[in-house]
């Protein structure tokens, strides 16, 4: 039921990343690009998505358990430490690189699948996963 | 060089607001994608919900380009870019705990401090990024 109720969940994110065009690599770097050919439409999907959660947020969090499990699983920490602020700043410049974040790279991979343009979302979705991976690799060796 | 599209953008990110509540709401999650991904390195108990989200993901791609025309990359760079910009992805997301659907979507709805921190700080080197390599270099 889990599994079901997530896919259904990852299919209509994905559909809300093409629809607003946060899927589109292009648009992206133009929302990024400030000082130059600037455009502002991806500040209304963070705009909109945000008002939703803002409301949204508190009332859920204010039931007992969610619908399919015994309690919410919420991210205890609150210190704001040289890990996170280096590892937004590097996700950051990976972003700012390519135009991808990492749920706009899936979905236009499954799109390029169809399409043909597969190689260069592919790429993104190859490194994605070896970044995950090679963090693993160089933090396990210090505990 | 993108047209402004401030209606399909809002409806969109409603949509994506909307489903973040979802799933808080069906699995008491947070819904961060970079998390899902490292959660299915990770191979732990919580791995069939989360390669679940990621196949909807993908899926919703495919389902796109069957119906639709989905814009892809017109403005082309070379491969090793966007692979070099992967690993970052990967890697900073895995240290700094989240990325644009965690971090901002979740993380902002719930007034986390670590996040609206997060946002600004990649927000701030992503613009950083695309001045140097589209004015600089």
């Amino acid at each position: 039921m889990k599994n079901i109720f997530s896919l259904i969940c990852g299919l209509l994110f994905g559909a809300g990343l093409i629809i607003s065009q946060m899927a589109n690599p292009d648009k992206v770097l133009s929302f990024l690009d400030i000082l130059g050919s600037w455009d502002p439409s991806l500040a209304f999907v963070m705009g909109g998505a945000v008002i939703v959660t803002l409301i949204a947020f508190p009332l859920i969090l204010k039931r007992q358990k969610p619908l399919l499990d015994t309690q919410f699983h919420m991210p205890a920490k609150k210190v704001i430490d040289r890990a996170l602020v280096l590892g937004a700043a590097l996700f950051g410049i990976g972003w700012g690189l390519s135009g991808y974040c990492p749920g706009p790279g899936i979905t236009q991979l499954g799109a390029g699948l169809v399409s043909g343009n597969w190689a260069d979302p592919l790429m993104f979705v190859i490194g994605l996963f070896a970044g995950s991976l090679i963090y693993n690799k160089l933090n396990s060796t210090k505990s | 060089m993108t047209d402004f599209t401030p209606y399909s953008a809002l409806i969109g990110g409603a949509l994506i607001g909307l489903i973040s509540a979802f799933l808080l709401f069906g699995l008491g999650r947070v819904l961060g994608i970079s998390g899902f991904v490292h959660g299915l390195i990770a191979r732990d108990s919580q791995f069939g919900w989360r390669a679940s989200f990621l196949i909807g993901l993908l899926l919703a791609g495919v389902i796109a380009a069957f119906v639709t025309e989905v814009p892809y990359r017109i403005v082309t760079m070379p491969w090793v870019q966007v692979l070099a910009a992967g690993l970052l992805v990967g890697y900073g997301t895995k240290m700094g705990s989240g990325c644009t659907s965690g971090h901002g979507v979740c993380g902002l709805g719930r007034r986390s401090m670590r996040s609206v921190v997060a946002v600004c700080t990649f927000m701030a080197t992503a613009i950083i990024t695309v001045y140097l390599v589209r004015h600089v270099f």
